[in-house]
């Protein structure tokens, strides 16, 4: 079947070709059968790269170690679950997967476009069709992933035992929906461009596409920092990591498109910004794809072996030129049809929101890629860490949550002072009472975070003053009980009331973020049985050993063959809090001349870390046993000289009993976190708020004028 | 298991031909008309302006607008929509349900 995956890598790349070159004739001649038969390559890709796909993920869940992907990514002792997702734990499924979701959400957006913006469209069928093919292109020439080893070994590496987490199954396929849904808005940009047509029609058209993007990149981006953090072993959820970076950008540019793209569509204003913004999404996209298969980094992240880096780099420099040339040569067909009335209208708060979330994304992208870069041309190693991130973005995202409160409260177009006086007043006081009452707390020292919570109480302000406004003009109008008419009133105005929770959701998540941050406590200390440690206000005592063999036993569910762990008493004053069992769980090595015990442990260990989560604080705990006490080590040399394979689990069974009886110290990482819970909160605040917004209007909302009047026309029209 | 992957090569590749060549194959190819890419660009800026329109309302009844802009500014959009939809009408094929019936 390896044979026959190949042969729908072959027929997809032919299909791609086919489709590319139909397209571009299709809308060069006006044939628009062409056209139409090139959407159907589309089609037809998707639905060969799902052949592909099933063929590769029937390979993992039955173990056919003869394809190399699956005999270096899985095994007869990985978890049944963790082998399905393991096929986009290569670089090989990774690129497979992305091609497939790219194929997926292509024919989607296509379908929907299909009777609509027939030349934009066929230009996009054509640069959508090229990407799909440098991705099997890539798959055919440099990474397949129905290469095969005759005869087949008996048995599988493993998946990465850091992967073995839920979170972990699902951050990708949420990733690359992002990544590939940002694929569409770059290509019928590219299409606007190239058919000339550059009207508010296919900015409409694909503002879903986009908004789909953000919204799955956000779910991908928040989930890889929930894995972080309930999984890793480090205690914190973002380190400006250059991957996490990598798929923040596109994100930051894409947040400002959605707003800027209102402008566009009521004004005709920021044509060239606004195009420029939705090619700079996909490109940075591309890039994010392309920093964890360049080989440039060493990172859980990266998938090692093939580098890529030159065909991506190729596709890079491609975007960024055909960019560069199409805005340029079109820029008499992007001039504004309207210029500001006034700064103090949404319209300039919408500007500076985009000012401020462009210049984050170039902090970002500096302080990723000019050290990687340094790197590579010097051959020096270069960092930038979190303290640098951290010195420009905190004052950037504060400016940010601040403006996501001031634009709902300000009218389009322009607004009066008095208006504005009397608009900002109920924010402020929200503002002000939270400084009062943080100095109260005696929790202003802080200077950053306190401005943080003072803005998200600004948010809250405006956001809740516009819901209680709305629903009282609501009731005016259709004598409504208050309930009903709030839902009437967000579902009336979707975009409007979505994007005011989406804002409520992120003042939420920095109000997590610089809690998390600034009041943290955190130690690192050995402790024995018995022995505590304190944390801020909470004591936490080692209270026994703990230790469990085989993967029968693992409660995680990671395949763990030994686990060495600890329970710890969380305890404020006198009063029990929790119970936390923090392990740490040993793998294989698949190395035998580690010796026949050694082998079965001496993979890498990961940490099973143990939390007790609420509304105000989380405590957490990891633990890091110390396996290499003599006393434990004897077990393992004497069980590599005197017990054959199949009997060494009872070394472990032995070693896990001695580390009962007589457990070495071991190294206990403990931190209490204030408000951690609200960042993922406020992460399915933004969620929601995001599918309110993208949730298509009722029909009777779009019925047409039924009868126009001069000087007061337009009747007809759907009431608030 | 050659013989079958071959058999499914081909039945595959037959299928994906017959579909992707389908419009082709196709017989009264339905042209599209002359004014398709104005009217889509027209509808567009219709739909916005209508937005524009009830969000100025919106925005007036829960008191970002004094009195005096709202009427300004919500004039000003009726008229621009006026011109929208008097250019809709203009491009062949748009909808003709826009205007009022002739009075009696």
């Amino acid at each position: 079947m390896a044979g026959f995956g190949f042969i729908c890598l072959l027929l997809a790349l032919a299909v791609c070709a086919y489709g590319i070159a139909a397209s571009i004739y299709g809308v060069r001649t006006r044939r628009w059968e062409y056209a139409d038969s090139g959407r159907r390559a589309m089609y037809a890709l998707a639905a060969v790269l799902t052949i592909a796909g099933l063929v590769l993920e029937l390979a993992f869940i039955s173990n056919d170690f003869a394809f190399n992907t699956v005999a270096d990514t899985s095994s007869r002792t990985t978890p049944a679950l963790y082998r399905v997702a393991a096929v986009w734990s290569s670089q090989e499924g990774s690129l497979l997967l992305w091609a497939w979701l790219l194929s997926l959400w292509s024919s989607l957006a296509l379908f929907l476009t299909r009777r609509r913006l027939r030349e934009v469209a066929a230009y996009a069928t054509a640069i959508l069709l090229g990407l799909g093919g440098f991705f099997v292109g890539l798959m055919v020439f440099y990474a397949n992933p129905f290469s095969t080893t005759t005869p087949a070994p008996p048995e599988g590496v493993g998946l990465d035992p850091l992967l073995r987490f839920p979170t972990m199954m699902i951050h990708p396929p949420m990733l690359y929906s992002g990544y590939t849904l940002c694929m569409i808005p770059l290509a019928f940009g590219f299409g606007a461009l190239l058919a000339r047509r550059l009207q508010a029609d296919w900015i409409g058209a694909i503002r879903r596409f986009a908004f789909a993007a953000w919204l799955f990149l956000g779910i991908g981006i928040l989930l890889g920092a929930r894995w972080s953090y309930a999984e890793l072993g480090w205690g914190g959820y973002w380190g400006w990591d250059a991957v996490e970076n990598a798929s923040l950008m596109p994100w930051l540019t894409a947040t400002a498109f959605l707003h800027s793209l209102m402008i566009q569509e009521k004004r005709g204003m920021l044509k060239v910004w606004n195009v420029s913004l939705v090619l700079a999404t996909g490109t940075l996209a591309v890039m994010g794809t392309f920093l964890v298969r360049s080989g440039i980094l060493n990172s859980i992240h990266a998938f090692g072996g093939h580098t890529l880096g030159v065909p991506f780099v190729a596709l890079i420099a491609l975007l960024i030129g055909a960019s560069i040339y199409l805005v340029v040569s079109r820029r008499e067909l992007l001039r504004s049809e309207a210029r500001l009335d006034s700064l103090l209208s949404r319209e300039a708060a919408f500007l500076a929101n985009n000012l401020v979330l462009v210049a984050l994304c170039f902090v970002i992208f500096w302080g990723t890629y000019f050290p990687l870069i340094s790197q590579a041309l010097s051959g020096h190693e270069a960092s930038v860490g979190p303290p640098w991130f951290d010195r420009y973005t905190v004052p950037l995202a504060l400016i940010l949550v601040l403006l996501s409160g001031i634009g709902p409260v300000i009218a389009w177009r322009r607004a009066s002072l008095a208006n504005a006086r009397r608009n900002f007043l109920v924010p402020c006081v929200a503002a002000l009472a939270t400084f009062v009452g943080l100095e109260a707390a005696g929790v202003a020292h802080k200077p950053f975070a306190t401005a943080m919570f003072c803005c998200a109480a600004f948010v809250l302000g405006s956001v809740g003053q516009e819901f209680v406004r709305g629903t009282r003009v609501r009731r005016a109008i259709a004598g409504e009980p208050p309930p009903r008419a709030l839902l009437a009133l967000v579902r009336r105005n979707r975009r409007r009331y979505g994007g005011y929770i989406v804002h409520l959701g992120m003042a939420v998540l920095f109000v997590g973020v610089a809690a998390s941050s600034s009041f943290q406590h955190a130690v690192e200390r050995g402790l024995s049985p018995g022995q505590s440690a304190r944390v801020g206000a909470y004591t936490v005592r080692y209270v026994k050993p703990t230790a469990t063999v085989t993967p029968r036993n693992d409660a995680a569910h990671t395949g763990a063959l030994l686990s060495l762990g600890a329970r710890l008493e969380v305890l404020k004053g006198r009063r029990h809090v929790a119970t936390l069992e923090p392990s740490e769980g040993y793998y294989p090595s698949g190395e035998a001349g580690q010796g026949t015990v050694a082998s079965l442990i001496g993979g890498q260990p990961v940490s099973h870390i143990a939390m007790n989560g609420g509304i105000t604080r989380d405590v957490w705990s990891a633990v890091q046993p110390n396996i290499e006490a003599p006393a434990l080590q004897k077990i393992v040399n004497a069980g590599n000289r005197t017990l054959p394979p199949e009997a060494a689990l009872v070394a472990l069974a032995v070693l896990a009993r001695s580390y009962l009886a007589h457990p070495p110290q071991a190294q206990f990482h403990l931190i209490v976190s204030p408000l951690v819970m609200w960042i993922w909160l406020g992460g399915l605040i933004v969620f929601a708020g995001g599918l309110i917004a993208l949730w298509p209007a009722p029909s009777t909302l779009r019925r047409r004028v039924a009868a126009l009047e001069r000087p007061r026309p337009l009747r007809g029209l759907a009431r608030v | 298991m050659d013989i079958a992957i071959a058999v499914l090569t081909l039945a595959l590749l037959a299928l994906v031909i017959r579909f992707v060549g389908a419009p082709l194959r196709a017989r009264g190819r339905s042209e599209p008309d002359a004014g398709a890419c104005d009217r889509e660009a027209l509808e567009a800026a219709r739909e916005a302006k209508y937005r524009e329109i009830r969000d100025l309302e919106l925005d007036y009844r829960t008191g970002k607008l004094s009195a005096e802009d709202y009427e300004a500014i919500d004039a000003q959009l009726r008229v621009e929509a006026i011109q929208i939809l008097d250019r809709l009408e203009r491009v062949p094929g748009a909808e003709r349900s826009d205007r009022p019936p002739p009075p009696r």
